[in-house]
């Protein structure tokens, strides 16, 4: 699928010199949904006429953007005005946002062309896409396996060439673990390079919108349009986006590369992933990286501050879907009884457990010991980061324990499912960037991703290493 | 209940005083601030709270934030906002973004007009909710037929200011949350309206015996004007007493004044309080307003009431009582420029207190002060001087012209005389009186002067004739 003219840049480049047709280029990504979607399930909705209309006014107007053409999947916890954002929720029954997210703002602006709305778990909790509540999401490599989660329906739409680009959202790695199993590239940028407005919120403090792609430079393509400073999100960092694509040629040489013993080393890792991940590491010491082994202590306790954090922040962002003002509405004989009812038939079984946890964390009298607790981990563990970052330039880890699992393995496990996120949580808790780089497969010929992690707003150097582990991938 | 069994409780009450700034658009998005207009008509994505909006805080609610504590003798600390968490249809995203530990303003104080100093716990910023009307039941949200709900008033930037508790009497309740109004009037950060809601008034209320530790404390809601506020602080003492003396115990409750049967009422005990999980708000960052933006925000602020007060007291001998009344006015500065154009202080202070309180219209202090003179120096009685000046404000001129076009001279006192004797004469009885000192009687042969002299004769010369005459 990566072949040169279906990347988002051969198409870009196509439509600007007017050797493609947005349209037609439109109707082949429609023809390849209508050929595969049905045992896929990557989208909540197809913008089959959106789509087009927005191809042919590219036909007929303005072709400089720097996506002039290219179809684009959202991730549907993105806002698009007029058009349903569900997050794959019954709750947000029959929402339209009268507003656009800044990051869909920025691509249309750019002539991207949303082709459709992509599946994800709930509200973005869960890492396989099964937690939806208009079914899974199937991995395009194999059927009966999941893509990962949460944002699996923007990582098999890629897959599966259904757009060459997508947008997905991560917490706790749900861009960078889908892209792993999907074995496509995804990054969860600094927190505060993409604006977060629009984007309906699971853990503000974690929540970060990122790229996937089929390739690094598509990645990085992708990711400068989206960037960027947004007066609509106080948490936006005021500098502009970074230049990511001049610099991919730039190579590793000299640069510093941790390996990250706590991750490589955790428990659940599978052999292959890990072995992979050490060929990632000699590949990048063979193209002039120093690469040394890295430690980050606090990391391990990454996942359980995270599910404390997390939850607790959902507890209170979810709270708005009463059945007041918009989304689904029970009726029942007064006020209260009518939140309970809507709330009750709305959210899924991993929204609620959430939920619960969340409120449980922050309740009186259990505040000190859970959510204080949890974010004094959180500060160790940017400690940690700190400190790593003084030796290394970047970090490197396996980005899943394992390839892609069967649908169904871990639906009735919630802890199991969970520590599939056990190396992508800590960068969110740090609130530093990471991506996943597809690096060959496992024993079951199922895609492995292996994962680089930077410093706060690193995104020029990982992008760099993440290129010439491409150019190397087995 | 007798004077010497309320003398023995001491009562406590703290203040919890929201104000509604009067910024141009809302707190944390672009929406006008505006009371009274059509419902809903003034919401976005941001107050509305729909899915994926995001908060971006007002840097003029903040610097109004700032000008009431500096105003309240407040420190200005960095300072964080937390979310407030419960369930209400008029709050779009079930949780309220308001200051918990960390408010932006604390430890200031409020100086009532008798010198008397009610401290400041602090004066936070938070957001406003929006406005519910609950149709049909019993008019609450639990048995209403449906409800209606206004989102225009949500995310309104809100000041709460908590008094400590150093209230001791309903009086002085009241002196603090009108002396509070001057104040934010006077700085311009809020109308402070208590009839619209933009100023509204919680009282926490205790009783204790002298000595012994505070007592359970009540929280008191819908107090709708400063008549209520001392009304429900009166009766919620004479209850919590009654309840003590009767060895029963006061509870922890929040209660609801009503205003038609004078009584407050359950509203829900401590039990039923929320549990509100206030947590660091993560979509906001700090405020820390630096030492220049502090400075200009102190450079910037007018002299305020207690300032004035003092001012008029130092310059013209007022009575505390009388500055207070003439400020409240804003007459002061008319005063203190008449004064400069060589006015007499005592009589414009009078007339400021007693014959201005619908403004000086064309009054200038020149002619203002050149009619104290004339009244001073005897050609215009008391009388004759508010009559001139009723004429000044409504249609301006000189003092003098004015007299003399209302035929005003001074009598001589011979002339006067000679009417005092004549009424000495036919009223025998009423001047032994006098003689025998009833001072009561000195206002009937006043008036009876000015009645034959048409208000042109000086009560103080009379005065002065019959006591020459009593002693004679």
């Amino acid at each position: 699928m990566s072949s040169a003219e279906n990347t988002a840049r051969g198409i870009a480049a196509a439509v600007r010199a007017g050797e493609r047709s947005a349209v037609d280029v439109v109707e082949e990504h429609l023809a390849r949904i209508a050929g595969r979607e049905g045992e896929i399930h990557a989208f909540n909705e197809v913008l089959a006429d959106e789509a087009r209309a927005a191809a042919e006014a590219i036909d007929r107007g303005d072709r400089s953007g720097a996506l002039a053409g290219v179809p684009v999947a959202v991730k549907d916890n993105l806002c698009t005005r007029g058009i349903p954002t569900t997050c794959s929720s019954k709750i947000l029954e029959g929402w339209r946002p009268p507003y656009d997210a800044t990051v869909v703002s920025r691509l249309l602006a750019a002539g991207a062309i949303n082709i459709g709305k992509t599946n994800l778990d709930e509200f973005a909790m869960g890492s396989s896409t099964e937690n939806s509540a208009f079914g899974p999401t199937r991995n395009p490599h194999d059927t009966s396996r999941v893509p990962g989660g949460s944002s699996g329906g923007s990582a098999a739409a890629v897959a599966a060439g259904f757009a060459p680009l997508s947008l997905g959202s991560d917490t706790g790695g749900s861009i960078r673990q889908p892209a792993a199993l999907c074995g496509v590239v995804g990054v969860k940028p600094t927190y505060g390079l993409v604006s977060r407005y629009g984007l309906v919120a699971f853990a503000s403090s974690l929540d970060q919108v990122g790229p996937f792609a089929t390739t690094v430079a598509d990645a990085a393509l992708l990711l400068e349009v989206i960037a960027g400073h947004d007066p609509m999100d106080s948490t936006s960092i005021e500098r502009p986006a970074p230049s990511l694509v001049e610099v991919l040629e730039a190579g590793v040489d000299g640069l510093r590369v941790g390996v990250l013993r706590e991750m490589v080393d955790a428990e659940g890792i599978a052999p292959d992933v890990r072995r992979r991940t050490e060929e990632a590491a000699e590949a990048l010491a063979a193209a002039g990286a120093k690469v040394e082994e890295a430690s980050v202590p606090a990391a391990t306790l990454g996942l359980s501050a995270y599910y404390l954090i997390a939850p607790a922040e959902a507890s209170s962002n979810l709270a708005r879907y009463d059945g007041v003002r918009y989304g689904l509405r029970v009726d029942a004989p007064n006020t209260g009884l009518m939140n309970e009812a809507s709330r009750t038939a709305g959210f899924g079984a991993e929204v609620k457990r959430r939920i619960m946890l969340g409120t449980y964390a922050l309740s009186a009298g259990y505040y000190d010991a859970y959510y204080g607790k949890a974010q004094q981990v959180r500060t160790l563990i940017i400690r940690d980061f700190q400190a790593a970052y003084e030796q290394f330039d970047l970090l490197l880890s396996p980005t899943s324990p394992t390839t892609a699992f069967p649908l169904g393995a871990k639906v009735d496990d919630p802890l199991t499912m969970y520590l599939n996120d056990v190396c992508t949580i800590p960068t969110n808790l740090a609130g530093d960037p990471a991506m996943s780089v597809p690096f060959g497969a496992g024993d079951d010929g199922l895609p492995i991703g292996v994962q680089l992690l930077a410093p706060a707003l690193g995104e020029a150097t990982m992008f760099r290493a993440a290129a010439v582990l491409e150019g190397v991938a087995p | 209940m007798t004077a010497t069994e309320v003398s023995t409780w001491e009562l406590v009450v703290g203040l919890e005083v929201h104000v509604e700034l009067a910024t141009a658009t809302k707190i944390f998005c672009g929406c006008r601030n505006q009371f009274g207009d059509e419902p809903n008509t003034n919401v976005c994505p941001v107050c509305l709270g729909l899915p994926g909006s995001l908060p971006v805080l007002n840097r003029q609610a903040v610097d109004f934030a700032m000008r009431i504590g500096l105003s309240l003798n407040c420190s200005v600390q960095p300072s964080i906002f937390h979310r407030k968490n419960y369930f209400y249809p008029d709050m779009p995203k079930d949780y309220q973004v308001s200051q918990y530990d960390l408010p932006i303003n604390t430890d200031g104080f409020l100086e009532l007009p008798d010198g008397t100093r009610i401290g400041i716990e602090r004066a936070h910023l938070e957001e406003d909710t929006g406005k519910s009307t609950h149709v049909g039941g019993g008019g609450r949200i639990h048995d209403a037929g449906y409800s209606l709900v206004d989102y225009n008033r949500a995310g309104v930037p809100l000041v709460e200011i908590v008094s400590r508790p150093d209230i001791h009497s309903a009086e002085h309740a009241r002196a603090y949350v009108n002396e509070l109004r001057a104040i934010l009037v006077a700085i311009g950060a809020s109308d402070a309206k208590m009839e619209e809601g933009s100023m509204r008034v919680d009282a926490n209320v205790s009783v204790n015996r002298p000595g012994d530790p505070w007592g359970t404390r009540c929280e008191i809601k819908n107090l709708n004007s400063t008549r209520s506020l001392g009304r429900a602080i009166d009766y919620e003492m004479r209850r919590q007493i009654d309840l003590l003396e009767a060895g029963e115990r006061v509870v922890q409750e929040t209660r609801h004044w009503n205003e038609d049967d004078g009584r407050t009422h359950t509203l829900r005990s401590k039990e039923e309080a929320f549990d509100y999980r206030y947590f660091p708000e993560p979509d906001l960052v700090p405020i820390a307003p630096d030492a220049a933006w502090q400075e200009e925000v102190r450079a910037s602020l007018p002299v305020l009431p207690a300032g004035r007060r003092a001012q008029l007291v130092e310059r013209t001998g007022a009575t505390p009582e009388t500055a207070g009344v003439v400020v409240e006015r804003d007459l002061d500065a008319f005063v203190l420029d008449s004064l400069a154009a060589g006015g007499v202080a005592g009589r414009l202070l009078v007339h400021a207190e007693n014959n201005l309180a619908d403004g000086t219209g064309r009054l200038e202090p020149t002619t203002f002060a050149a009619m104290t003179v004339m009244e001073a120096d005897g050609a215009l009685t008391a009388t004759q001087a508010k009559t001139v000046l009723q004429e000044l404000v409504a249609n301006g001129g000189d003092p003098v012209a004015v007299a003399a076009a209302k035929g005003f001279e001074a009598m001589d006192d011979s002339a006067l005389a000679a009417i005092v004797d004549e009424l000495i004469a036919a009223n025998p009885e009423p001047f032994q009186r006098f003689r025998e000192g009833d001072g009561k009687v000195t206002g009937f042969f006043v008036g009876q002067v000015m009645k034959a002299t048409q208000g042109k004769a000086d009560g103080k010369v009379v005065t002065r004739l019959l006591q020459e005459r009593a002693q004679a």
